[in-house]
């Protein structure tokens, strides 16, 4: 025996309640995902600069600066993870929850090193919380806009641990892991080393038309570096924030757009069985009507 | 003769783009003067304000809060996290923000993330009270 007609129907008024709430937060991620790629369009020229004047510099300094220079048999590595503020994003957080612990295990059991936890997001603070694993440092409530200031925060503490001697609570290396947004469609997470820096990967040629741009430097080589590579990694962690935040909104419409999908189909499942009820209360009214006007005559026949 | 190309770049986005003159601003070693064919040269920028004197005669006053200028082959970038046209700078704000700063330093905080602010506020006044001098 179906549902009961009455069921049916109010089921299928609270699931088109639910397709209404998360159609509206669809359509808000759409809207904002624009923003945050034009957000973090803007910042390209930025970090097309550093690249730039920090290979500029490496040309001509040795380049062996605290924040180069490779630990040999790193003790305690730190890992700094983006997570989101809140949930209906899909698999966003989770993805990266997956990749910190694969890291983890590799770091730890294989490599015997400590881990240090920094954690972005109240996702990824939840976890660890509800699992007793320690924190060393977090932020939380600005995974879908965040803001260069609090990319400076975050970077100026990252930098004070890397400076500080590992017996003294500092890290030998930071690695992050955030998720990078390669298109609407996809996004991965990614697992970078920020610090010692790895100056030659990744650094563009000084200048295509003059390769050997001369560059005088003012004081000096290193006084520029020493200047220039916490900028560099402030602007690292920046664009991590940018990507993860555009990823997150991503992440969000397509949760939400099949959580639409789905309620739609649920709705016409439901309104299918409703039709299919009422259908089958008629036939029994009718044929309860039509057995007891047949039993009537038997009835009067036998008079 | 020759112009040029300037780019004022904060962590935000483009602050200022175009042809110029000349560009002045203050690096570590002392106030420094850019004109065109200048060598190709890279140093560090204390807060200051830099102005920009543009191709169509216009004075262009931009906060700068550190950062870099770097110069090559009449291309000139002032990268600055924080740099701020002087136009768009809301004065009333910035004063505010320098004397709440000010408070906390006066107060025995002397933090570098305190001192960071006061100085790009100090900037910041300075440049938007260059750029109505100029009207």
């Amino acid at each position: 025996m179906p549902a009961s007609l009455r069921e049916l129907r109010q089921r299928r008024k609270s699931v088109a309640a639910t397709k209404k709430i998360t159609r509206a937060m669809e359509l808000i991620a759409s809207s904002r995902i624009i923003r945050a790629q034009q957000v973090a369009a803007r910042a390209l020229p930025y970090t097309r600069e550093l690249n730039r004047a920090v290979s500029a510099v490496a040309n001509k300094s040795r380049l062996d600066h605290p924040l180069t220079r490779d630990v040999q048999d790193p003790k305690r590595v730190a890992v700094l993870f983006i997570t989101s503020d809140r949930g209906m994003n899909g698999a966003y957080s989770s993805n990266v929850l997956k990749l910190v612990a694969a890291f983890r295990q590799r770091a730890e059991e294989q490599e015997g090193r400590e881990i240090v936890r920094y954690v972005i997001g109240r996702k990824g603070i939840g976890y660890l919380k509800y699992r007793n694993i320690p924190i060393h440092a977090h932020w939380e409530g600005f995974s879908d806009a965040p803001t260069y200031d609090r990319a400076v925060e975050i970077a100026n503490k990252l930098l004070e641990d890397f400076l500080t001697p590992t017996e003294d609570g500092g890290v030998d290396e930071i690695w992050a892991v955030y998720t990078r947004m390669e298109s609407m469609l996809t996004q991965t997470a990614r697992v970078r080393r920020l610090l010692p820096l790895e100056v030659v990967e990744g650094v563009q040629e000084p200048d295509p038309e003059h390769p050997d741009a001369l560059y005088l430097f003012e004081p000096d080589p290193d006084e520029v570096l020493n200047a220039l590579l916490p900028l560099y990694i402030r602007s690292r962690v920046w664009f991590y924030l940018l990507q993860s935040a555009a990823s997150q909104l991503a992440s969000q419409q397509r949760a939400m757009k099949s959580a639409t999908d789905n309620a739609q189909q649920l709705i016409e499942r439901l309104t299918r069985e409703a039709n299919q009820a009422r259908q089958a209360e008629i036939t029994q009214e009718i044929s309860e009507i039509v057995g007891g006007a047949s039993a009537l005559a038997d009835l009067t026949e036998n008079e | 003769m020759a112009v040029l190309r300037v780019e004022v770049v904060s962590a935000d986005g483009i602050a200022w783009e175009g042809d110029a003159l000349s560009v002045i601003a203050r690096t570590v070693e002392g106030d420094l003067g850019v004109l065109p064919d200048h060598e190709p040269f890279l140093a560090v920028l204390v807060p200051c304000a830099a102005e920009v004197l543009t191709a169509d005669g216009h004075r262009e006053v931009v906060a700068v809060d550190g950062g870099f200028i770097s110069v090559a082959d009449n291309r000139v970038s002032v990268l600055s996290p924080f740099a701020k046209i002087a136009r768009e700078i809301d004065l009333d704000a910035a004063e505010h923000e320098l004397a709440a700063a000010e408070r906390r330093l006066n107060a025995g905080d002397l933090d570098e993330e305190t001192r960071q602010h006061y100085l790009r506020a100090q900037a910041q006044v300075r440049a938007a009270h260059l750029a109505q001098s100029a009207k």
